[in-house]
Formats: structure tokens, sequence, C-alpha cells
């Protein structure tokens, strides 16, 4: 039995998705920008995909730009407003707890002459609002909070934050990361008092390479890549046309029985941790019962996460440890450092992330696997 | 400019009545090489030259870079051929080369003529004079200097007529396939491709082993062990990389020998297991990365330990290198990037905090007794399941 338990990392691309990507690619390839019909029919899927998303979160199309996933949306995002708004202030909040397309340009921006602040968060991996509250100024322009991590599967109050942000720094735009949450929740920004949020199409079984930002058509933005001005400048370089047809139709697809799959991955989650914490030794990182569905983070003590990781692959089971995306290099996680998780916890800590395609049947399997190699495992440890 | 290089070696000049062999190796290996470079090739010996030429467009640099691989060579030259068609053609190109090649003309020179075809006209001395003078009245500003010249102008006299001087560094070493094959022990490390390297320069051939312990290392650990032995096969030709499952024998040692001996005892079994594939493969001994007291399994007495169970010769070119001297090597070859991707691999994974730095053999013999029930058969086990990848 196989069981892919790493969708935080990816998905598999749906075989409709895919089937329309490969239709655009050897029928309808024409560039957008070119003024025949092959032209129009290319640039007809570019609109349809816009249509798609707007309509799955209650925007105006003309709102959504297309990116090549989603650090370039959350690079798009916070140095396009820095850039359009030093004037007005040069005071950016974020958390603790970004993905490295947040943090890293942050630190350009810093570099740059911007001043971050980075809210801590509690051993729930939950950011405080009173100490949002506080650190919101008259010169904060850009607030950025991730909705869900990507870690632990930890929930920030995205409606409450951007409440305050409003209040305390009418200049300050409000991005959230949506990358985990987008297709897993419902998610509209303008409810939420978001002005930019970022999606990535290779996490809700979309094409990988392609993704978008939205963006509030009120937000003052520039843009940061430059070219042939495509999508009214915004975002230069000719339309990735088979990745933005296949992005439309994954977001219209992740919001199909979107009640449904939630209740299934509930479900999921919560026999899944329940059968965990029946084996010895094991911790759930954050509050299980309040974290997204889609995520389990366990810290195995007494074994390295890559040693579990190697030996769950051995039988077809595929985890990461810690967060996939930055683990080919070994360095102790920054979200799980940030939620204080003792050192013996976080090395030996490794993410199950769940889609609406994961099986019982596979979760079942997973733990019968972990109770017979953890007693193996743990026999064997470096002095 | 050029369309031909003349090859220089060094030793194998001197090899007597084998001497053949070694130049079809180096031929051999010469024509290996340039099978990944863009142009046509032509490799021929002529003699006691051997010269490499091309035909049609090719890329200079790359054809430099691949022959700069090729053990044996000592010089490479870039060489201007030419049609005899009488003195004054041939000295007319021969300036013209000049002009390209030293667009600065501040230096001095000296014309060395080799005159392999007898029936020239003029005779070596001739050519050096009368060359050397159309050469001063093409350039008034440049000297002839016979004792300590800045450039030689070396011509050689055969069916056609060679000019050169320039000698771009080659490898040294002897040609590959020459003395035979050894065994490389190759870990993901920075010393192991190095030592790999340093025997192949002597013209001895390579095939390796890898020894791996899933789970506790992983495929990216593996492949990167692939990919470093690729690295080494750009120098060392084609090998074989014998990939041994080693987890069993690590746990059984750790769970029946003392901890703080478990990195010696493992690599005697290692050695072990090497000299039994090296045997079969028709190795003629081992090669090793390891430098005196750079860890803890290696100190006198840990080597002599570990070459205890040995008795094939086993090879360490590295042995008085400092670790600065062995990075300056792996940077030249190309495999310091690799080496120092972060994977673990098996020797670190149960090293013991403190572990013995001088084993006493009695001692770790009769820790070994402890793993006598078990052993011969997981050692069967590992030498069986051996996996085998062409490099």
């Amino acid at each position: 039995m196989e069981a892919y338990l790493d969708n935080s990392a990816t998905t598999r691309c749906e075989k409709q998705v895919a089937d329309l990507v490969t239709t655009v690619m050897l029928k309808d390839y024409g560039n957008p920008s070119s003024m025949h019909k092959k032209g129009m029919e290319a640039e007809q899927y570019v609109k349809e995909s816009s249509r798609q998303i707007a309509k799955t979160l209650k925007v105006k199309e003309k709102e959504i730009i297309f990116t090549s996933g989603g650090t370039e949306s959350d690079n798009q995002a916070l140095l396009g407003v820095a850039l359009a708004n030093q004037r007005a202030g040069k005071h950016i909040i974020t958390t603790q707890v970004e993905h490295a397309a947040i943090h890293a340009p942050l630190a350009v921006l810093e570099e740059a002459g911007f001043e971050v602040t980075k809210l801590p968060v509690g051993r729930d991996g939950v950011i405080c609002l009173d100490q949002l509250a506080e650190e919101l100024r008259e010169d904060t322009i850009l607030v950025s909070i991730m909705h869900v991590n990507n870690e632990v599967g930890s929930i920030q109050p995205i409606e409450e934050a951007a409440k305050l942000v409003k209040e305390r720094a009418p200049k300050a735009y409000f991005h959230v990361d949506a990358i985990q949450s987008y297709g897993k929740f419902k998610v509209s920004p303008k409810q939420m008092g978001v002005d930019l949020l970022s999606v990535s199409g290779h996490k809700i079984h979309g094409p990988k390479g392609v993704g978008f930002l939205y963006v509030n058509e009120k937000v003052k933005i520039k843009p940061i890549i430059f070219g042939g001005g495509q999508q009214s400048g915004m975002r230069s370089g000719t339309e990735n046309v088979p990745g933005i047809a296949g992005l439309g139709l994954a977001c219209q697809m992740a919001y199909e029985n979107l009640a449904e799959k939630q209740k299934h991955l509930f479900k999921l989650k919560e026999r899944f941790c329940r059968g965990l914490l029946e084996l010895e030794d094991v911790k759930i990182n954050g509050t299980w019962q309040e974290t997204a569905p889609q995520i389990v983070s366990g810290s195995f003590v007494g074994v390295r996460s890559e040693v579990l990781l190697h030996a769950l692959e051995d039988k077809q089971i595929y985890v990461s440890a810690g967060s996939a995306c930055s683990s080919n290099k070994p360095s102790p996680s920054k979200t799980l450092l940030a939620m204080k998780v003792p050192k013996e916890e976080l090395v030996s800590t490794i993410r199950f992330s769940f889609s609406h395609h994961t099986t019982w049947e596979e979760l079942e399997y997973t733990l019968q696997v972990l109770r017979e190699v953890l007693p193996t495992l743990r026999r064997y440890t470096r002095h | 400019m050029y369309k031909a290089f003349l090859i220089k070696y060094g030793e194998i000049g001197v090899k007597g009545k084998n001497r053949y062999l070694f130049e079809d190796a180096l031929v051999n290996h010469i024509r290996y090489v340039l099978e990944d470079v863009e142009g046509e090739f032509l490799v021929r010996k002529e003699q006691g030259r051997i010269f490499v030429e091309t035909e049609g467009e090719y890329d200079y640099q790359e054809t430099i870079e691949a022959l700069k691989r090729v053990f044996g060579i000592v010089g490479i030259c870039p060489v201007v051929q030419m049609e005899d068609n009488g003195f004054e053609d041939f000295a007319a190109q021969t300036v013209a080369y000049l002009d390209q090649a030293y667009p600065n003309k501040n230096f001095s020179f000296k014309v060395k003529a080799r005159r392999a075809r007898k029936n020239y006209p003029l005779d070596s001395m001739e050519i050096n004079t009368e060359l050397g003078s159309k050469i001063v009245e093409a350039f008034p500003e440049i000297k002839v200097d016979v004792h300590h010249p800045d450039v030689e102008v070396q011509v050689e006299i055969r069916e056609k007529i060679y000019v050169y001087s320039q000698t771009i560094k080659g490898a040294g070493g002897m040609p590959l396939g020459t003395n035979g094959k050894a065994m490389l022990l190759l870990s993901g490390g920075i010393d192991s491709p190095v030592a790999g390297y340093m025997i192949a320069k002597r013209g001895v051939k390579i095939d390796a082993v890898y020894f791996h312990a899933p789970p506790y290392t992983s495929d990216r650990a593996k492949q990167k062990v692939v990919d470093l032995a690729k690295i080494v096969s750009r120098y060392a030709g084609s090998m074989r990389l014998f990939v041994v499952n080693f987890t069993e024998i690590q746990l059984a040692i750790y769970d029946k020998c003392p901890h703080d001996e478990l990195t010696i005892i493992m690599r005697r079994y290692m050695m072990k297991i090497a000299q039994y594939l090296a045997k079969e493969n028709k190795c003629l001994g081992l090669i090793t990365g390891e430098s005196i007291g750079q860890v803890a399994s290696q100190t006198l007495q840990s080597l002599a330990a570990t070459n205890e169970v040995c008795t094939m010769p086993v090879y360490r070119p590295l042995i008085s290198f400092d670790k600065q001297e062995i990075i300056d090597v792996s940077e030249q070859i190309g495999t310091f990037e690799t080496s120092i991707q972060p994977f673990e691999d098996c020797c670190t994974i149960f090293v013991a905090k403190h572990p013995v730095t001088k084993p006493n053999v009695n001692i770790i013999k009769r820790s070994e007794e402890n793993l006598q029930e078990v052993i011969d058969d997981l050692m069967r086990q590992a030498i069986e399941s051996v996996e085998v990848i062409e490099i």
C-alpha cells in the first residue's frame, strides 16, 4: 500500500486539470497578446480562469494577478506594496512563523531601510491579538499574516486581525498568505478585510509553476517584474496559459462540495490523532482540535525525524520532516522554535498532511507501520 | 586558428618495449574524453608524438578542458598546421600566427626547429636563423633571446609543417588502465573522491564501493555518491559503483559491541566487504581517503586496527595531507560542491560521543567475538544484495 501524506508540500494534479493543461499546450497554444484568432482563443482561457477564481473568492476578475506560484505572489505583495507606499511609512508587521517566501523579501526590505516587526506565537502557534494591537502604528504600511501555518496547521485569527489593522493603522494594507488554507476553507477577502492574498496552484491539485495574488483594486502597489506589460502591466511576461487554465479549473474544483470534504478531513484527522496519541511518547504540535484539518505535526521523541521519514518511505509512506520547502538543508524549523517546542521534540517532528483524496485505510496503514517501526528505531540511537 | 593539438607525455617516454601499450592507452582515453566534446576529432600516433586533429567546427575551450583531464598528458600544445608550399609561405604563415597569438609584441623569442623529414631543404639550424630573421623583420619591436626567451616558437617539419609556441599544462600521471585496477571506498565526504582521483592519476582504473544504511541514510545521500562517482569518472573513466546495504551489520554491532568501539568495528567490516568485492572484480588493492589524525578513526592506532583485517594492499594517498590541502584538490577536480551537501552518511549516524582513539586490536577482536553467531550470515546477505551501478 502507498500513502502519500505530504499534500502540504504538493499534491497530485487532478486528471481533468492535467487534461485541460495538455489541450492548451497541444491545441490552443496561442499567445494571448497575438492579434490573430489563436491569440484570442488563448486569452479566453486566461479570462475564464480569472472568472473561476474570482467566483471562489467573491471578488472582481481584474483583482486577480497570475504569478509563477506562492513564492512570487508573496514577493509581489510585500515588495510591491512597500515600494508603492514607502512615503506613507516604513513599518511592516508580520509573524515569526511565516514561510521563507515572506521572511526573505522582508529581509531585503529591512536592508533597504524598512522596519519589520515579527510577532511571536504561543505554544499553540497562534499570535496574540493584543500584541498585534500594540505593535500597530501610524506609519505601519503593511501587515502580513499567514492564514494556516504550513508546518503545524495553526490557524491565525485573520478577521480579528484585519479589524485591528483597519482601526489602528488606517494606512496599512493587510496581506494574507493563504497558500495552505485556500481550497480547504472558505476564503472571502472582502468579508474578512484582507487586501492582498497569495495562493499557489500545486497545493490544491493544480499545476506547479502557477499561482495568483488577489489585490484589492484600491491597493496602491507596484509591479516587481517588468517587460511587455501583460496583465495590465502588473506582471509582465507571456501568460502561462496552460498553467493558468489549469489553475482556474483546480480552484473551481477545490470549492466543489467543500463542506463534505471538510467533514471528511476533520474525521480523518480526529481518528488519526487519537491513533497517534495511543502510541508511546508521541506529542502533537499545536492544539490539534483547533488546527487545520489537513495537517498533523507529530513529535516522536527519541527518533530523529529524517530517520523516521526514511523508515516510512521504505513502506511507501511519504511525509515531511519539518517543512518540505526548506528541509533540504537540515536546520531547525523556525515555526517550531517560535512555538518553543523543546529540542528533543523539535528534531523528531514529522508532518503528515492530507488531501480530500486521502483515505482512512492509508492512515490506518500508517499507524500500523508506526507501531511496528518506532520501537526498533528507538532502540538504536546516537549517544 | 588551431586545427590540431600536439600532446606531450612524460613518463611513458621511458617505458622501453612496453611503450606502445602506454601510448595506446593514452590515445584511447583521449578519444574517450573527446566523445563528449562538440566537434570531430582524429587522434593518431606519429613517431613518438600524439596528435589530436580536428575537422570542421569545434569548441576550443571545451577541447582543452577535456584534454586537461587526461592522465598521462603533461602538456597540450595548440598547433598551427600548414602544407609545405616552400619556405616563404611557411614563414609568412608563421608570422601571421604570431601576430594573432600575441597581440602585444612586448616579448623576446627564439625559434626551435625539429626536422623529422630529412629531405627538407633547410636543416634545423638554418630554419632557426632564417625564420628568426623573418619574424624580426615583421615585428621589429620584438627581440631574439636564445637563452631565456619569453616565447619559444617550435617548428616541426614532417609531411606537414607544425608550428606552436604554447604549452598548456596537462594533468600529468600515467594513462588510465596501465596500472591495473583498485577498489575505492567512496563515502559522501570530501576525502574519498580525492583519493580515488589521485590513485587513478597513476594509471589505475577504479571501481568503487559505497555503504548505505537505510533508513538512517537517505536515497539523496546515495545519489550524492553516484554524483561524486560521475565527477571522478570524468578523469578516471567509466567505473562500477557497488552499493552495499550495511544497516543490519551496523545494528548488530550496536547491539552486541561496546559503543565507543562502534566506528572501528564498523570500518573493519567495511574493509572486509570491500576486499571481498575487490577480489571478485579483479582489483589489486583498496583505496581510502584516510589521513592521519583527521578523526578518531584515523589515528595510527585506529588505522592499524582497521588495516589488520586487510590482506590486500590499502592505498591511502591522502595519508599526510592536511584538510585544506585535500579541499584544494577537491575544488580543483570539481567534487567539493557535491561533497559538502549535507546528507548524513553511515559513518556518522551512530557515532559515539567519545569513541576510542587508541583502540587495541586484541580488545577489538574480543568485542567482535560477540558477533560470531550472526556476522557471517549478515556479511553474506550484504554481499549478495549488493547493487551495481555502472558509472
